[in-house]
C-alpha cells in the first residue's frame, strides 16, 4: 500500500475535521487531500462516515474543529451557498429535484440571474445547449422532472452542478439506483468531466466502482480515515479488509444445513410499486425448513418489494405464495395480520418506520403485530401486566439493554432496538422468518449476537428467508444465495461461491457472458 | 426527535410554561386595554368559582368542553385532526332533539336519556363518516373537508329548523320545548345553591365518557392500534391494521363524543334545539385537548379552567365593561397558540437547562 | 322569465362584488400554499384587516390610513403564523385555528375597549371609505344594448380595491411563474431541500411568501369593512376566509382557475340575495342554504376526486427539517 504522491496541484484540502452528535464521533481527525483533475473514491460502510464528511465539504454541517482548503486557499463553508460560490457541486443520493418543475427550471433554480425569469431562461437555455455539447449530457431542458427515467434525472443533477461552475464535484451513492447501462453511461460522463479538467469525488460502498474509475481512494471506518492509496497500486481484497476492519462477519460458527420439508414457496411473484414500475419480475423461489436462503443484491433491485409482497404488506400484481403448502392472499386484500396467524414472521428492513413505533415504551413494542394474540390480550383488553411479564423476559433473553420495559423505544441505541423486533418475531415460535437487512446500523457486538440467533432458529428447523445488502452477511449465514438484480433472480450459488462470481451476478452479468 | 429531558418536565413542566405564556400575554391584552389584569384575574375567579350560582354556570360550560376535549384528543391519538366537532355537535343536537320529542311525552326522563345519548352519538358519529370515508378511501385531507362540513351542518340545521322543525307560527328557528320527560335534570335541584344556573346530570356522563376514553386508549387492543396508526402509519400496516378501519372507528368515536355535548345544551340546558346551540364549543375542544395533551384527566382539568374563563368571562364583562366576553376568545387563541402551535418553543432552552448540552440531533444515515 | 333578465346585470354586478374579498384572500393563500405553508387563518388575517382598517379610517378619516393599517395587522398575523409554523416548525394547522381565534376575539374586545359600541366601528365618513368609482364614458355608454349594459351596470361603478383584485390575477400569475421569486417559492413548495442545496434560503423565501399572504388578506379584510361596508361589525367575514379556502382548492392552486372559482362561489352567494324564490323544474323553491353549501359541498366533492383530482404542493403542511 502507497499513499499517493502530492506533486499535483491540490483541488480541495481537509485538515484535522471533526464533528460530532452528541456522544457519535461521526468525523474523527479527517485529512483529505485531492487532486486537481482526478476522480477520487470515498469508500466505507454505511455508517462509517462519509455523508456527514460530504456534508461539511458543501456547507450543510459545520465542522466542530478543522481546517478546509480549496485550491490551497483556506476557506469556511457556513452553507451550500458557499460551497457553491466555491466551486464545489454535489450530487446527492436523493435528488434534490422539482418533480413537476421542467429541467430548465430545475437547472436554473437558485442561479437565475436575474429577478425577472423572461432573460434568464433564454440565457440559460444556450449555456446549457454548451454543457450538454461539451460533457454529451442529453437531456430535453423542456421535460418535466417526473416524466424522465432515474439516469436521465442524475443528469440534471450533474448539469445543475455545472451550471453553477462546479470545478470540484461530489457524488453520493450515485450508481445506487442507476441500471448498469446507466451506471456505464454515467462513468463515461465522469471520465469526460475529468478530461475537461474537473476534480470528482465519488462516495460509494461498492468495489467494483472504486476500482473502475478512480486515480486514488480513501476508506473511512468508523469515523476515521484509515487509508489513502492510488487506486492502481490496490486490490479488491486490500479495499475490502481495510473497508470492513474486523473479520468477525465472515467467520459465523455454523454446521451444515439439514433442510426438511418445503415451508415456503414463492411462484412466479410480480410486483410493481405505485408508479407502476416493476420491481418484482416472475420471481419463483423456495425455503426449506431448517436452512436459510440469503437474497443478495444491491439495493433497489426489488428485494424490499419482495420481502413485502410475501409478507402482505403490499400487493402483489400476480403470482402466488404458499406457507406450509397452503396458498395465502399476495394479490389483492394481504393482510400481514392473517400471515402472522399462519405462522409466519417478519423482521422488516426498516425498523424505525416499520418494525417499531419509536415513541412507544419498549413492553408495547414487544407485542407490534401480535396485539391480537393472548396472552396480551383479554377480549378487547390489553393485559399489561402480561405484556410487561413478557417484555421483561426478552430483554433478558436478547440482553436488551438498558433493562427497562417501561423505556421508550426511542432511546434505545440502534443495536437494542433490532434486538427488540428480533426477539418479538423469533420469540412467536414462527415456521417461517422473513429477515431484512438484520444488522443495518447495528454495532458489532449487537452483529454477532444477532447472527447467532439467526443461525439458533434455523437448528431450530425454522424456514428463513434472509435479504441484506451486505454481501458478506449473506454469504456467512446462508446455506444458499440467490442473487437479485433488477428485480429478477437471476442466479443461484453456494455461499461459498468467490465474492467476484457473486458480485459479476449482482452487478447483471450473466454467468455465460462472464466466461468469454 | 430524542429526548433529553426527564418526564416531569416533558409532561408537566413544559405544558404548565405554555399555559402561563398564554396567560401572561393575555394579561398583556388587557394592560393594553387599560384595565388591571390582577383585579380581572379576581373578578374572574369570583365569577366563576365564588358562589354557586356562578360554580354551576362553570360546570354547565366544562361539561361541553369535556365532551368537544375528548372528541379532539381520540382523533389526535390515532394522528388525526378533527376540527369537525362543531358541525358533529349541531348535527348530533338534532338526533337528540328528535328522541327527546319523540320519546319525552311518555317516558320518564331516565328512559328518554339513554336513548338520546345514543341518538346523539349516532348523529355525530354520522357526520364525521363521510369526511373519515374520504379520508381512508380517497385520501381527502380530513382537516379541510370536515371545516367544510361545519358549514355544510350550518346551513342543513338552519334549513330544518327555519323549515320543518320550527313550532309554526313562531319567528324563532327552533323546535318546541321538550316535554319533562324529554329532559335531564338540574344540579340544582339536588342542590340548591347552583341557584339558576344550567348544570344538569350530563356532567356525570360526561365524566364517564372520561374513563371510557382512558380505558379505550390504553387498555384496549382498538386504542393500541390508534394509537400505533397515530404514530406510525407503516407500522400499522406492518403489524396489520386496516388503516380505513383505524381511520373510521376513530372518527366515529371521535364524532359521537363531539355529538355528546348536545345532551348538555339541548337536553340540559335549552331543552329544546336553537339556532347555532354550539356557538364554538366545538372549536374550544381544540384548546381543551391541546392543554390537556390528549389526556382525559388533563381534559377535565383543561375543560374545567375554560369553563372557568367562560364563566368568568361573562362576569367580569359586567365588572369591566371595558373587557367584553370576547377576551375569553383571544385566551382561547392564545392557548392554542402557545400549547399547540409553539409547543416546542421552550424546549431547546430547557434542554440546555437540564443537560447542559446542546440540543442532540442525530445524523440520518 | 322576464323577471330574470331584467335582475341578470344586478345578479352580475354583486356577483362581483361579492367574489372580490374571496379573489384576495384565495390569492393570499394561493401564495403561502404553494410555498408550502397551509394557511387556514385567512379568515383571522382577513377579520383583524377589517377591523384595523375600519379602526384607522374611523380615526384618520382616511381609506387610505384605513387600508394600510388593515395590510400592517395582516401582515403581523401572518408573521405569527410564520414564526409558528416556519422558525418553531409547528403544527400548520393548530396555528391557523390559532390565529383566527385571536383575530375573533380582539377584533372585538378592542373595538369595544376604544369605540364603546358593542364591538363595531364608528361608522365612516365618504373619506373613511373607497368610494364607487364610474368608468370613462360609463353614463354616455349606458343606452348602447348589451355592451353598453355590461360597461356601464357590471364593470364600471365599483370601487378601486375591486379592479385591484382582478388586476392581481395576472399579476399573481406573472409573479408566480415569470419571476426568481416565484420560481423559488413554487420550488420551496414541492421540495424544500432542493433549495436549500441550490444555496437559497428555505425560511426567507417562506417568511416572504406567508408576508405576502399578509398583504393580500389586508386588502379583503380592508376591502369588506371600508368598501363594500362603512366599518366593522363583530365576526364580519362570516366565514369568507373559508370559502376563500374552498375556491383555492376548487382551482387547485392555479390563479386563473382561483378567479373563475371566486366568480362562481360569488355567484352562489349572489343568487338567493337577487333571486330569493328561485325555483328549478321538478325541484320546487331552492332554499338559500343550498347557495350557501354549495362552495363547501363542490370543495367536498373535488377533494374526493369525483371531478378531477386536487393535488396540493407536495411540501405543504410539512416543516422544513435539514437533514440528509
Amino acid at each position: 500500500m502507497t499513499t499517493p504522491a502530492q506533486t499535483s496541484p491540490r483541488a480541495i484540502e481537509l485538515i484535522g475535521i471533526n464533528k460530532r452528535f452528541g456522544p457519535v464521533h461521526a468525523n474523527k481527525d479527517i485529512n483529505l487531500s485531492v487532486g486537481q483533475g482526478s476522480i477520487h473514491g470515498i469508500i466505507g460502510e454505511n455508517g462509517a462516515g462519509k455523508s456527514t464528511l460530504m456534508s461539511i465539504i458543501y456547507g450543510f454541517y459545520q465542522a466542530d474543529s478543522g481546517e478546509m482548503r480549496i485550491k490551497g486557499q483556506p476557506i469556511t463553508v457556513k452553507d451550500s451557498q458557499a460551497a457553491i460560490s466555491a466551486g464545489i457541486g454535489m450530487v446527492h443520493q436523493h435528488f434534490m429535484l422539482v418533480e413537476n418543475f421542467t429541467v430548465l427550471e430545475n437547472i436554473i433554480l437558485g442561479a437565475e440571474g436575474g429577478a425577472v425569469l423572461a432573460g434568464a431562461i433564454g440565457k440559460a437555455r444556450n449555456d446549457l445547449k454548451h454543457l450538454e455539447e461539451e460533457y454529451q449530457l442529453d437531456v430535453d431542458p423542456d421535460a418535466i422532472i417526473e416524466d424522465l427515467p432515474v439516469g436521465l434525472q442524475q443528469r440534471v443533477e450533474i448539469l445543475k452542478a455545472l451550471y453553477r461552475g462546479a470545478d470540484i464535484l461530489i457524488l453520493d451513492e450515485p450508481t445506487g439506483v442507476l441500471t448498469p447501462a446507466e451506471a456505464d453511461h454515467l462513468f463515461r460522463i465522469l471520465e469526460q468531466l475529468k478530461a475537461q479538467g474537473k476534480t470528482i469525488i465519488l462516495i460509494t460502498h461498492k468495489l467494483r466502482e472504486i476500482m473502475a474509475i478512480t486515480d486514488t481512494v480513501s476508506v473511512m471506518r468508523r469515523g476515521e480515515m484509515v487509508a489513502t492509496v492510488t487506486t492502481a497500486q490496490t486490490s479488491l481484497a486490500e479495499l475490502a479488509e481495510l473497508m470492513v476492519g474486523r473479520s468477525v462477519l465472515l467467520n459465523v460458527e455454523k454446521t451444515p444445513a439439514t433442510p426438511g420439508d418445503v415451508l415456503l414457496e414463492v411462484e412466479d411473484l410480480t410486483v410493481r410499486d405505485e408508479r407502476g414500475v416493476m420491481m418484482v419480475d416472475n420471481v419463483s423461489l423456495n425455503v426449506r425448513a431448517g436452512e436459510i436462503v440469503g437474497i443478495a443484491g444491491v439495493a433497489g433491485n426489488g428485494q424490499s418489494e419482495l420481502l413485502e409482497a410475501i409478507s402482505g404488506i403490499f400487493p402483489a400484481l400476480s403470482g402466488r405464495v404458499l406457507l406450509k403448502g397452503v396458498p395465502i392472499h399476495v394479490t389483492g386484500g394481504a393482510d400481514p395480520a392473517l400471515l402472522r396467524e399462519k405462522g409466519m414472521a417478519h423482521v422488516p428492513e426498516d425498523r424505525h418506520h416499520m418494525g417499531l413505533v419509536l415513541p412507544f415504551e419498549q413492553n408495547e413494542n414487544a407485542i407490534l403485530g401480535y396485539q391480537v394474540r393472548k396472552p396480551y390480550v383479554n377480549g378487547p383488553f390489553l393485559d399489561l401486566a402480561a405484556m410487561r411479564e413478557d417484555a421483561n423476559e426478552k430483554i433478558k433473553k436478547y440482553d436488551i439493554r438498558p433493562p427497562n420495559c417501561r423505556l421508550k423505544t426511542a432511546n434505545f441505541s440502534g443495536g437494542n432496538q433490532q434486538k427488540i423486533v428480533l426477539a418479538r418475531e423469533m420469540e412467536q415460535d414462527p415456521d417461517v422468518l422473513i429477515i431484512g437487512q438484520p444488522t443495518r446500523g447495528v454495532d458489532i457486538g449487537a452483529i454477532e449476537f444477532i447472527h447467532k440467533r439467526i443461525i439458533e432458529m434455523r437448528d431450530a428447523g425454522k424456514a428463513i428467508l434472509l435479504v441484506s445488502v451486505e454481501l458478506d452477511e449473506i454469504r456467512s449465514l446462508a446455506d444458499r444465495v440467490l442473487v437479485m438484480f433488477a428485480g429478477r433472480v437471476v442466479g443461484e450459488c453456494a455461499p461459498d461461491t468467490p465474492e467476484g462470481e457473486i458480485g459479476m451476478l449482482m452487478a447483471g452479468i450473466e454467468r455465460s457472458e462472464a466466461a468469454e | 426527535m430524542k429526548n433529553d429531558l426527564p418526564r416531569w418536565v416533558d409532561m408537566g413542566l413544559i405544558p404548565l410554561l405554555n399555559v402561563t405564556a398564554a396567560f401572561l400575554v393575555s394579561g398583556l391584552v388587557v394592560l393594553f386595554i387599560g384595565e388591571n389584569p390582577i383585579q380581572a384575574v379576581q373578578e374572574m375567579v369570583f365569577g366563576a368559582l365564588g358562589y354557586g350560582e356562578g360554580f354551576g354556570f362553570t360546570l354547565y360550560y366544562t361539561t361541553n368542553f369535556i365532551f368537544t376535549g375528548l372528541a379532539v384528543a381520540v382523533a389526535f391519538h390515532a394522528g388525526l385532526f378533527n376540527i369537525g366537532g362543531e358541525g358533529q355537535a349541531y348535527i348530533a343536537g338534532l338526533g337528540v332533539a328528535l328522541v327527546c320529542l319523540s320519546l319525552g311525552e311518555t317516558f320518564p326522563w331516565w328512559l328518554t336519556f339513554p336513548v338520546a345519548i345514543i341518538g346523539a352519538g349516532l348523529f355525530g358519529a354520522a357526520w364525521a363518516l363521510i369526511p373519515a370515508w374520504l379520508q381512508a378511501t380517497r385520501g381527502s385531507h380530513i382537516v379541510i373537508t370536515t371545516i367544510m362540513f361545519n358549514f355544510i351542518a350550518a346551513s342543513l340545521m338552519v334549513y330544518l329548523l327555519v323549515n320543518v322543525l320550527k313550532v309554526p307560527g313562531s319567528m324563532e328557528p327552533a323546535t318546541a320545548r321538550f316535554a319533562d320527560g324529554g329532559t335531564l335534570p338540574f344540579l340544582r335541584d339536588i342542590i340548591p345553591a347552583f341557584g339558576y344556573s344550567p348544570a344538569n346530570i350530563s356532567i356525570f356522563w360526561a365524566l364517564g365518557c372520561c374513563v371510557f376514553v382512558y380505558i379505550l386508549i390504553w387498555r384496549t387492543r382498538l386504542g393500541y392500534e390508534m394509537r400505533t396508526f397515530g404514530f406510525s402509519q407503516s407500522a400499522a400496516v406492518y403489524a396489520g391494521i386496516s388503516p380505513t378501519k383505524i381511520i373510521v372507528v376513530t372518527m366515529l368515536i371521535s364524532g359521537a363524543l363531539a355529538g355528546m355535548m348536545a345532551l348538555n345544551e339541548v337536553m340540559g340546558q335549552a331543552q329544546k334545539l336553537q339556532d347555532n346551540f354550539v356557538a364554538g364549543y366545538g372549536f374550544v375542544g381544540i384548546a381543551v385537548a391541546l392543554m390537556g395533551r390528549s389526556h382525559p384527566v388533563g381534559i377535565v382539568l383543561a375543560a374545567l379552567l375554560f369553563g372557568i374563563l367562560y364563566q368568568g368571562g361573562a362576569e367580569l364583562a359586567f365588572a369591566m365593561p371595558a373587557i367584553s366576553r370576547d377576551m375569553i376568545v383571544v385566551i382561547q387563541g392564545l392557548v392554542i397558540l402557545f400549547a399547540g402551535a409553539l409547543e416546542h418553543m421552550f424546549r431547546p432552552s430547557l434542554i440546555k437547562l437540564f443537560t447542559r448540552s446542546e440540543p442532540v440531533l442525530a445524523p440520518a444515515e | 322569465m322576464e323577471d330574470f333578465l331584467i335582475k341578470l346585470p344586478l345578479l352580475l354586478d354583486s356577483m362581483i362584488r361579492l367574489s372580490v374579498p374571496l379573489l384576495f384572500a384565495a390569492l393570499a393563500g394561493l401564495f403561502s400554499e404553494r410555498s408550502g405553508i397551509f394557511d387556514i387563518s385567512l379568515e383571522g388575517k382577513m377579520l383583524g384587516a377589517a377591523f384595523a382598517a375600519a379602526a384607522a379610517a374611523a380615526v384618520m378619516d382616511s381609506a387610505l390610513a384605513g387600508l394600510l393599517a388593515g395590510i400592517l395587522v395582516s401582515v403581523a398575523l401572518a408573521l405569527v403564523h410564520g414564526f409558528a409554523s416556519i422558525s418553531q416548525r409547528g403544527n400548520q394547522i393548530v396555528s391557523g385555528v390559532a390565529i383566527n381565534f385571536v383575530a375573533l376575539g380582539l377584533t372585538v374586545l378592542l373595538g369595544q375597549a376604544w369605540f364603546s359600541q358593542g364591538g363595531r366601528t364608528p361608522q365612516l365618513s365618504p373619506d373613511g371609505r373607497f368610494g364607487e368609482l364610474t368608468l370613462p364614458f360609463a353614463t354616455q355608454l349606458a343606452d348602447v344594448p348589451f355592451l353598453g349594459v355590461l360597461y356601464e351596470g357590471i364593470i364600471s361603478g365599483h370601487n378601486i380595491l375591486v379592479y385591484v383584485a382582478f388586476l392581481m390575477v395576472p399579476l399573481s400569475w406573472w409573479v408566480l411563474f415569470r419571476t426568481r421569486f416565484g420560481l423559488r417559492l413554487r420550488a420551496v413548495g414541492e421540495n424544500p431541500a432542493a433549495v436549500d442545496t441550490a444555496g437559497v434560503s428555505v425560511v426567507w423565501l417562506r417568511y416572504r411568501a406567508v408576508i405576502v399572504c399578509g398583504v393580500l388578506c389586508g386588502f379583503a379584510g380592508a376591502y369588506l369593512s371600508i368598501a363594500q361596508a362603512s366599518g366593522f361589525t363583530k365576526d364580519m367575514t362570516a366565514g369568507r376566509g373559508f370559502i376563500a379556502l374552498a375556491a383555492l382548492i376548487f382551482a387547485k392552486w392555479k390563479p386563473v382557475p382561483v378567479m373563475m372559482a371566486c366568480l362562481l362561489f360569488g355567484l352562489l352567494q349572489a343568487i338567493p340575495i337577487q333571486y330569493p324564490q328561485i325555483s328549478l323544474p321538478g325541484i320546487g323553491i331552492v332554499p338559500g342554504q343550498v347557495m350557501q353549501a354549495l362552495p363547501y359541498v363542490l370543495t367536498v366533492v373535488l377533494l374526493a376526486g369525483f371531478i378531477g383530482k386536487a393535488t396540493p404542493p407536495k411540501a405543504g403542511g410539512v416543516p422544513y427539517v435539514k437533514e440528509r
